[in-house]
């Protein structure tokens, strides 16, 4: 990759670069094919949390026992991401490296603040996924770097996650989905909140402002709606498509994120309403 | 710019038997299948992953053949509906199933249903209605409007489990 900058693209599970390819979309003069690499394939505990690596299948996270136990939130979201056939072949680190604003992996990549492990000749770094998505298909990597790891840290005690999306047909790209951790404090507060919506820009987008009405609040039905109502009309921007518009899409922003909301801080505070 | 093609050498198990080939990198693997092993089971239906009509298993597991580099398969185990059926004049319970409860019209599709079912069944043996439409979620039929293809999996599950 050093020698061969932007001209060579590196090929991980190929369910994206391959179709682009087929409608010579792209047309990289070189392929480097990162299948062989069984170092890259593995998912391990760090810390209490998750370390896995860039070419596990996602049908591997999918099924793996570590990632039900240290992160519920991922194993809510990969089964929603394509097809079986899809998910048999694609990876973690091409999906999260291909960065499609409609994807799942990178709008669960914020929500969980995962942290990106590179490397090139130059050598390692770290970079965390709230600065890895700069747009759309476009990521802080250089052209010489490649995508190794990602750390998954663990959940603080009391909190709670929710992923939904709506799409047309199950296994479709989401029209809207959005990925919630909420973290109570004793008194049953909130004391943390991320909001991080797919399909809704021009990259993961995490809606800051909303996520922050909620911090000191009481959860309850009356603020996830106003939440809903802040995040959906004034932080989201989707672009809107043949298979919904953009009122639509806002429209599903908002439902989902009640409901996401609901659900997150009931797993947060297990036993309460 | 100028097209710069590498050729490579390969050997695939497909269906139990190890062809070795010399080939283009950028050689498809449905194009592999069809063009250099005479596998024409396999269809190519869409060639961007959506329909689902090229479905082959890698090493066990139902991927689409047409997002994979023949290149890639080298050293690796593939099976393609030819694969399927134990003998000449005898059919495997997937395919039985699918005549009997007419499970295709035109049989585009369905090369593509049986090779994603195979590994479905075998993981899940007794799977609910919800569970067989999700699985085939990520293969089109034009024809049958699914509702067949439901009833011939149920009809293949009930024969394999005679």
């Amino acid at each position: 990759m050093a020698e061969h900058g932007d001209r060579a693209k590196l090929l991980a599970g190929g369910q994206s670069l391959i179709p682009a390819m087929n409608f010579r979309l792209a047309q990289p003069a070189m392929l480097v094919d990162l299948n062989a690499i069984g170092e890259l394939q593995y998912i391990r505990e760090n810390n209490g949390g998750l370390e896995i690596g860039a070419m596990t299948r996602q049908r591997q996270v999918e099924r793996d026992r570590l990632v039900a136990q240290h992160s519920p939130l991922l194993y809510e979201a990969m089964p929603f991401i394509a097809h079986p056939q899809i998910r048999n072949r694609g990876t973690i680190g091409g999906s999260l490296a291909h960065a499609d604003p409609a994807a799942e992996l990178p709008a669960i990549a914020v929500a969980l603040e995962m942290q990106m492990q590179t490397r090139s000749q130059r050598g390692e770094r770290w970079i965390p996924a709230g600065e890895f998505f700069l747009g759309l298909f476009t990521t802080a990597l250089q052209p010489d770097e490649v995508l190794v790891a990602v750390r998954v840290p663990r959940l603080p005690p009391r909190t709670g996650w929710a992923f939904m999306e709506a799409a047309r047909r199950h296994g479709d790209y989401a029209m809207m989905g959005v990925a919630t951790v909420v973290t109570l404090d004793e008194d049953g507060f909130c004391q943390a909140a991320r909001l991080v919506y797919l399909n809704a820009g021009d990259g993961p987008v995490n809606a800051i402002r909303a996520a922050q009405w909620l911090q000191g609040e009481k959860p309850g039905p009356s603020l996830y709606e106003a939440v809903a109502e802040e995040a959906s009309h004034n932080e989201i921007a989707p672009l809107g498509n043949v298979h919904a518009s953009v009122s639509f899409q806002r429209h599903l922003a908002r439902v989902l994120t009640q409901r996401a909301l609901g659900t997150a801080f009931q797993r947060a505070a297990p036993g309460e309403t | 710019m100028a097209t710069v093609t590498s050729t490579h050498s390969i050997a695939v198990k497909v269906n139990g038997i190890t062809y070795e080939r010399q080939i283009e990198a950028r050689l498809l693997l449905s194009d592999f299948l069809r063009h250099e092993l005479g596998l024409t089971g396999t269809h190519v239906g869409c060639e961007h992953g959506v329909c689902g009509a090229c479905t082959i298993l890698l090493n066990g597991w139902a991927v689409r053949s047409c997002l994979m580099l023949a290149v890639q398969a080298d050293g690796h185990e593939i099976m393609t509906v030819e694969g399927l059926s134990p003998g000449k004049g005898t059919l495997h319970p997937l395919q039985e199933g699918f005549w009997e409860a007419h499970g295709l019209q035109c049989g585009f599709c369905t090369p593509g249903f049986l090779m994603t079912l195979l590994p479905f069944l075998e993981e899940n043996p007794d799977p609910s209605e919800e569970e067989i439409r999700q699985a085939l979620s990520g293969n089109l039929c034009r024809c049958t409007g699914y509702q067949q293809i439901v009833e011939a999996v149920r009809l293949a599950i009930a024969k394999m489990r005679k």
